[in-house]
């Protein structure tokens, strides 16, 4: 009998680590029931799954997941994520993590999973700021924004990810924000049934260190934020979806079809394992 | 009824074979059962990643090329937890970016293999030139407190031999295993014989006696202080991280308690476990009344000083330390306590010396050292134990 006090996606969550490290009103939560909704809704094989993270807030969701995962040092998830799909073809692996670590430090990875076209799917929470060390300015801060390091307001031009995913081969790539949670779990769906390399920006709140300094110190006024500035656009040009604090495009940007590095391996084993038996080697 | 018999291809071809120091090191990692190499050019250990590459496909392993040395150590350790054997293969700068993620091996308790042929540093320092200045940044150079293995061969056979040993190890305790070879022996071709794979000792990692569920503790350590490793998809559903960790796996950043055990454990299963990997060979030691320690390349020119030695009338020995992590003191302490005094020629400006020192105690030290191109001759290690005759 089920128990009815049960949360429905209770056994996708290492229930001996709940309570979560992460703050009232934190988009994360969002994300991490989006991923564990699309799971669910695909009937995946939980003991195939390997979430992978890197450091930051959103890099501990790995130890949230009731599936393998791996928390991995600052920027290198994508990196660790290689080595285990190309071991192991046939398990299903995500990398969950941060615009800071996704993109500063460990920005060379993505470019060139992507370029491969490695059979992997990211998802990165954009919250613009590096939230576990308190709210320094990131590779995503937008212009003009108070952080704790751009206390003159944010000189740097900021990422469009969704341009830069696009630019390195992605063969699916949409934005959300954690407002819509139904869209996003359908493009983490899509994402995870996708040969090849997939990205999904999710534009997340953080009230505590970002919404704060910026006349946005609820999740509710974020929430409010995501409403009125973002707008559904699919398949629009990338390369004209800058976030700015008027405006969010949203939506499936790229959705095409490529060979993936795996298949592309597979194929190249089979004739080097020929030549093999031929007597080369 | 007849059977059809098909020849299996070899992994790896037996007998006598010519062949370089690197092509010996691809080759012995495909004997230990490496089937996953990441790795970034750079020499002088660029033909061990070409030799990966064109071997591994061939035995149904996978090569990948990755965008730095950072990413290579990376996917080396996600490669071992999807429960594959894997190693990268680098020289000076490639080691220096390799680090961070060393530390997350020793960390994670992920067996894999590091191949360092050390060449001339500072920075880019001379890329064609042999060096051994990398001894210590192998053993002290992630952050945080750990122990290490790394393995120091000076001959073609040996970088077979090592790399198949470093593999072995790795799997026995967990751990990243270095062999720090250097240019002269990565480049070097000599004759080599290589065994049947079959007639090899190989070691796979301990796998977790209880079936998935909550009895199941990732890092829960048996008697030799190294847990029985699971690896992913295998239903275990663990979680492993670079934080301090308790046994399950899941962090514990505030607890001194956590922080001493796991990183004492670290620490201990090597410490321990100490008599079982330290390796040593000796040379004309028994009555030995000057000895000279060396390693890599250094002992090829060392064998040959002492052998010139010996013809002069000077009672002289060699001890070289196949591992110099952990380093032999227990031997050098021997050796000293018999010999008036110990030459060390390395090719750097003083790092194995000092663990001499430490473990020779009042027994003289001399110190030779050398950089760039060519290793010491025989001659001049031949001169300063003519220095040290009564």
């Amino acid at each position: 009998m089920m128990d009815e006090s049960a949360h429905p996606y209770e056994k996708f969550l290492r229930k001996d680590r709940i309570p979560h490290i992460w703050c009232e009103g934190c988009g994360n939560g969002i994300i991490l029931n989006c991923f564990a909704r699309a799971l669910d809704e695909l009937n995946i094989d939980l003991d195939k799954v390997v979430v992978v993270s890197g450091i930051g807030c959103i890099g501990r969701v790995s130890g949230y997941t009731n599936t393998d995962s791996f928390h991995t040092t600052h920027g290198r998830p994508i990196a660790f994520a290689t080595g285990v799909k190309l071991a192991n073809p046939e398990l299903k692996v995500v990398v969950i993590s941060g615009d800071g670590d996704l993109f500063a430090i460990g920005g060379n990875h993505f470019i060139h999973a992507a370029r491969r076209n490695l059979d992997i799917q990211v998802i990165c929470a954009n919250n613009f700021i590096y939230g576990m060390t308190g709210g320094q300015s990131g590779p995503t801060t937008p212009l003009d924004v108070w952080t704790t390091t751009t206390p003159y307001g944010n000189i740097e031009q900021a990422f469009n990810l969704v341009h830069l995913a696009a630019a390195c081969g992605a063969v699916y790539t949409a934005r959300w924000t954690t407002l819509h949670t139904r869209w996003l779990t359908e493009s983490i769906k899509k994402a995870l049934n996708k040969e090849g390399f997939s990205f999904i920006e999710v534009v997340s709140e953080c009230p505590e260190l970002y919404g704060r300094y910026n006349k946005m110190e609820t999740a509710i006024k974020m929430m409010n934020w995501f409403k009125e500035a973002s707008v559904v656009e699919h398949f629009s040009d990338p390369a004209k979806a800058e976030i700015t604090t008027q405006r969010i495009v949203v939506g499936e940007f790229v959705d095409i079809e490529k060979p993936s590095y795996g298949r592309l391996l597979r194929e190249m084993k089979a004739r080097a394992a020929e030549k093999m038996s031929d007597g080369g080697g | 009824m007849t059977t059809v018999s098909v020849q299996k291809p070899k992994i790896v071809r037996s007998g006598r074979r010519f062949i370089s120091g690197d092509i010996a090191c691809a080759e012995g990692a495909l004997a230990a059962g490496c089937r996953f190499f990441a790795g970034y050019p750079i020499t002088p250990a660029t033909e061990i990643a070409e030799n990966m590459s064109r071997r591994l496909p061939e035995i149904g392993g996978t090569y990948i090329q990755m965008e730095d040395e950072i990413a290579s150590m990376a996917a080396v350790i996600g490669a071992s937890y999807a429960g594959v054997k894997a190693m990268t293969a680098t020289s000076g700068p490639g080691f220096s970016l390799m680090q961070e993620n060393i530390g997350l091996a020793i960390m994670t308790e992920t067996p894999c293999v590091i191949v360092n042929v050390m060449r001339g540093g500072p920075s880019t320092g001379q890329p064609t030139m042999p060096g051994q200045q990398d001894v210590m940044q192998a053993r002290w150079g992630s952050h945080g407190d750990y122990e290490i293995i790394a393995l120091a061969p000076s001959s073609v056979q040996e970088m077979f031999d090592l790399t198949v040993d470093a593999f072995n190890l790795a799997e026995t305790y967990r751990l990243p295993v270095f062999v720090l070879a250097d240019e002269i022996v990565g480049h070097m071709w000599e004759r080599v014989t290589i065994p049947e794979v079959e007639s090899l000792k190989i070691v796979n990692r301990k796998k977790p006696t209880v079936p998935p569920g909550n009895d199941f503790a990732p890092f829960k350590p048996d008697w030799d202080l190294v847990p029985p490793m699971a690896v992913f998809g295998e239903g275990y559903r663990f979680h492993a991280t670079g934080l301090t960790h308790d046994e399950r796996g899941y962090p514990r950043t505030d607890s001194a308690e956590a922080q001493t055990e796991l990183v004492q454990r670290l620490c201990d299963k090597i410490r321990k476990n100490k008599q079982r990997i330290v390796r040593v060979e000796n040379a004309l030691l028994e009555d030995a009344e000057v000895a000279v320690v060396a390693y890599g390349i250094a002992a090829r020119a060392a064998l040959s000083a002492v052998r010139k030695a010996r013809a002069a009338g000077i009672k002289a020995g060699l001890l070289r330390p196949v591992t110099l992590w952990p380093f032999p003191d227990e031997h050098v302490a021997e050796v000293a306590r018999r010999v008036r005094a110990i030459v060390v020629p390395e090719m750097n400006c003083g790092q194995i010396v000092r663990e001499v020192e430490r473990a020779a105690k009042e027994t003289p030290v001399i110190f030779l050292p050398k950089l760039g191109e060519e290793p010491h001759k025989p001659d001049e290690i031949l001169d300063a134990m003519r220095g040290m005759r009564k």
